[in-house]
């Protein structure tokens, strides 16, 4: 499988980032730019004369200079970290800069993403499991994969966009070299400018038009840490004073001439079809422009939002039977049965002998169970498309922009090369944004009226009817404990694959096992004698997506507990043995900074609790404990602390704003949230029915950030698969019960 | 029918009076400050003031507007923020951004009626602002920070 083809795609994507200038008036350079990278430099299509792109991620004009960040910010800072990376080595600071997310283009791939695409667990750095990890990057690239998930951005262009950042700067520099008959090595570069020996400043705008004629400088040697102007170093976020003034605009907010809105209604149940519809009462309402059928559903056009809205509202449509279970009975069947040996997925870990060791039954036997979620960002779903029969323009939050151009090509029957995506800022994601379902309503809405921008906009209700949700799973665990210790542990895993069900809808195959059902659970450092983690691909069901942090969001939950009953059953301290137990040493570190903040073993007041949790996931490992009491109006949540490695942080403002995110994100959901199906459609359509973490029950949390590890790690889901089971363990402690069940208001209520 | 929006009045007379505030300020004015999340009054996003008071505009029919109507834009501005917009941007309380001229316009709201407002005065003010990133704590830090700077400026 591994044969001399992908050997020479390693070597290839290993080149991508040493990527230099070109020249752009006259195009004399062009052709050696072809033939030195594999892929072209996407922002040579749309410039202007004068200009220079000197890489994929930086281009200068007479007056701007604006970096590239081509992964989508979804609120959590991906647009100013990717600016800093660059701005460190090209020698500009934050308020210098424009930035652009750039064109969708396979020069922009994610080189991070395969690094959990294949099953060595992250804390395994042997040669085996980097070589193999190299090699699956090669096939991410030739799919050309601008994608932003999986807490990637930061790994992914820690180097190459510094890298990009310094042969920008390099190659300013040779260009004031050539024009002044001067040594490169004698200039230096602060502020935006080349600063010539003599101390005179040329800004790098004035160099624009020569350094495009100037061979790239690639042979760079990138800074030391301890050089660092911006990185490593508290920052304003380049978005923190439009998100504070009402001035930031989102996608929802486009405003184009002569543009028309739309709503939709879709059939409630996923993916089915529209059988009939009724449309005398829309027709006739004010502002009503035209209504649309679109495959699964049918969409108004009308001149403003709201008018759209309550149009599409006023169809009347029969709807086809959902393809799946239409009730959640046999969603929980479905996984129930899939307990077997031909489901089996994955069995990546198997130590000891687990069989032999729960011969003689177990002390624990449980199972657990995790619902249906809803992304259900704060922006609802749009996408604004003008369609012409030579070119279509998208504007849209997206996450996925490469797939978008594919599919609206085929929507639309026109080449890529005339699908212009536009990305802009998004109202929160979760994982929602990886899909593209709402650009192709939008294409074949706009396709009805060509010519004209046409803004879809999802009512909260059919967003969160049409979320494909976070995976359904099912766990049933046992094992033994002997003489105080956990001795014999065995997980399995049930749900259906999120990776098939997603790229599926991409017509992407996704062969083999789905790492995303055991991840989080099979990766763990822990050495036990008798050690077991199965994954069990259950049927689809629901149409299911990534949502923050994946298969480890529910398994992480699964895999703590089971060790915290286990640890209860053998009489042992929970941090205790955890830390006896772990082998990783930035894993026990994490551990044992959260025992210290909490006082671990220190007397709580009655009727309150205190639970640890840890999960390893993303390749960050992070612990938390979880602080309740038990009140007259129920549990009240008093006192989160987590700890969590990334190797390296580069915005400590921005790291603690995420992990503490993270942690809100995860205990809001354990507590109140699910998604369920009646008759195939979803039940919960809004904010009243998935109510999520409100202010008053927000905990105090207290963070730390450690940076031991040996490489640099993304923030942005880690924190989140501990804190459902941190939760549950202090519960636990608080009150006797155990919660093997989300959403936990199921079972006891929350202050 | 006219509205008086951020000091500047508009004749609305060719609207629907039970068209919602939200979507005369956000689709015929053009004012995208105040932002759709709900719908339902469920998440605050569209928190504006009318007459200084917090409401949702998604609930208010623009026929029914008993005042003059302050959005985000009409508090401050990038150039000259508000002093809750100035403990906001210290604060960096902003992740998606996404509901936080609700949330502010909330917090405008509780401090011109509590300028020294206790955590449970916080509480009971803010909880009805849903904030999906979970930036809640930056929250209640920045409304502080906001009531001291505005009470040293008192």
């Amino acid at each position: 499988m591994i044969g001399p083809e992908m050997g020479r795609a390693k070597t290839i994507a290993r080149r991508t980032f040493l990527i230099g200038s070109v020249v752009i008036a006259g195009g004399v350079a062009f052709g050696t730019w072809r033939y030195k990278t594999p892929y072209a430099n996407p922002l040579l299509a749309d410039l202007p004369e004068g200009a220079a792109a000197l890489t994929p991620y930086v281009r200068i004009t007479s007056d701007a200079i604006t970096l590239i960040t081509p992964r989508a910010d979804k609120g959590q800072g991906a647009v100013s970290v990717q600016a800093a990376l660059i701005a460190e080595e090209l020698d500009v600071s934050l308020d210098q800069i424009d930035t652009d997310f750039g064109p969708p283009s396979p020069a922009y791939y994610n080189t991070a993403l395969a690094g959990d695409a294949v099953p060595f667990r992250a804390t395994d750095d042997s040669w085996l499991a980097e070589t193999v990890r190299d090699l699956a990057d090669a096939p991410m690239k030739f799919l050309g994969m601008q994608i932003t998930g999986g807490s990637t951005t930061v790994p992914d262009g820690y180097d190459k966009l510094r890298h990009a950042g310094a042969v920008a700067r390099e190659t300013l520099k040779a260009t004031a070299a050539r024009l002044h008959g001067l040594e490169r090595s004698a200039l230096s570069t602060a502020n935006g400018a080349v600063i010539l020996p003599d101390g005179t400043r040329l800004s790098y705008q004035s160099l624009a038009p020569e350094a495009a004629q100037t061979e790239p400088v690639t042979n760079v040697t990138l800074r030391d840490p301890s050089e660092w102007r911006l990185l490593g170093k508290p920052m304003q976020r380049i978005d923190i004073v439009s998100k504070s003034t009402g001035t930031q605009g989102y996608g929802i907010d486009i405003d184009l001439p002569e543009m028309l809105h739309a709503a939709i209604r879709l059939n409630p149940a996923q993916g089915a079809a529209l059988t009939g519809y009724d449309v005398t009462e829309a027709q006739a309402m004010r502002g009503v422009q035209k209504i649309v059928e679109i495959p699964g559903g049918v969409a108004v056009i009308a001149d403003n939002t709201w008018r759209a809205i309550r149009a599409a509202e006023a169809i009347t449509c029969d709807w086809a039977a959902a393809p799946y279970p239409a009730g959640m009975a046999d969603h929980w069947q479905a996984l129930s049965d899939s307990f077997t040996s031909d489901a089996q997925d994955s069995q990546f870990r198997d130590e000891g002998n687990v069989e032999a060791a729960l011969a003689g039954g177990a002390e624990v036997e449980v199972e657990y169970r995790a619902p249906y979620l809803a992304h259900a960002p704060l922006e609802p779903l749009n996408a604004t498309v003008r369609y012409t029969p030579e070119r279509v323009d998208i504007w849209t939050g997206t996450q996925v922009p490469r797939f978008i151009e594919t599919n609206v090509a085929r929507i639309t029957g026109l080449d890529g090369d005339r699908i212009h995506v536009h990305a802009l800022m998004i109202g929160g994601s979760f994982g929602h944004r990886l899909e593209d379902d709402a650009v192709r309503h939008a294409t074949h809405i706009a396709m009805a009226m060509p010519g004209r921008p046409i803004k879809l906009t999802y009512s909260r209700e059919e967003d969160m009817a049409h979320d494909f949700p976070r995976q359904i799973a099912m766990a049933r665990g046992r094992g033994r404990v002997e003489n105080g210790h956990v001795t014999a542990y065995d997980l399995g895993i049930a749900m259906p694959s999120v990776l098939s069900s997603q790229m599926g809808r991409q017509n992407i195959p996704a062969p083999g096992p789905d790492l995303q059902i055991v991840a989080g659970a099979w990766d763990q450092p822990f050495a036990i004698p008798d050690y077991r983690v199965t994954g069990y691909r259950a049927p689809e069901l629901a149409p299911i997506s990534s949502w923050r942090s994946v298969g480890a969001s529910t398994n992480g939950f699964f895999h703590d507990c089971l060790l915290d009953e286990l640890i209860h059953a053998a009489g042992a301290d929970p941090l205790e043995e955890r830390l006896r137990l772990c082998t990783h040493a930035p894993s026990r570190a994490v551990l044992e900074a959260v025992g210290e903040m909490s006082n671990w073993g220190s007397t709580m007041a009655p009727g309150a609790g205190r639970g640890v949790a840890y999960c390893l996931s993303f390749g960050v490992p992070c612990a938390q404990v979880v602080e309740v009491s038990a009140t007259e109006d129920g549990i009240r949540l008093s006192r989160v602390y987590v700890a969590a490695d990334v190797g390296r942080i580069i915005d400590p403002v921005n790291f603690e704003g995420l992990v503490k995110g993270g942690v809100i994100f995860g205990l809001g959901h354990a507590m109140n949230c699910h998604i369920t199906y009646a008759g195939g459609a979803a039940e919960q359509r809004n904010f009243d029915q998935y109510p999520g973490m409100r202010l008053y029950q927000c905990p105090e949390i207290e963070l730390r950030g450690l940076e031991t590890a040996d490489e640099i790690r993304g923030i942005g889901e880690p924190p989140v698969p501990p804190a459902p089971a941190a939760l549950a363990n202090a519960i636990f402690a608080a009150t006797g019960t155990r919660l093997r069940e989300m959403p936990f208001d199921r079972h006891v209520a929350f202050a | 029918m006219q509205l008086s929006v951020n000091g500047a009045d508009h004749p609305l007379d060719d609207l629907e009076p039970d068209m919602p505030l939200l979507w005369a300020l956000r689709d015929v004015l053009g004012i995208k400050g105040p932002k759709y999340g709900c719908g339902i009054a469920q998440c605050g996003a569209c928190t504006v003031h009318i007459d200084g008071q917090a409401v949702r505009s998604c609930q208010v029919a623009v026929g029914d507007v008993w005042g003059p109507v302050t959005t985000i834009e009409g508090l401050g501005t990038p150039g000259a923020p508000h002093p809750i917009q100035a403990a906001w941007i210290e604060a960096q309380v902003a992740q998606c951004g996404y509901c936080q001229s609700g949330q502010i316009m909330q917090a405008a709201s509780l401090l011109a009626e509590t300028p020294d407002p206790t955590d449970d005065d916080i509480d009971d003010a803010m909880s009805g602002n849903l904030c999906r990133c979970g930036t809640y704590p930056r929250i209640r830090t920045a409304i502080k920070a906001a009531a001291k700077s505005m009470n040293d400026r008192a």
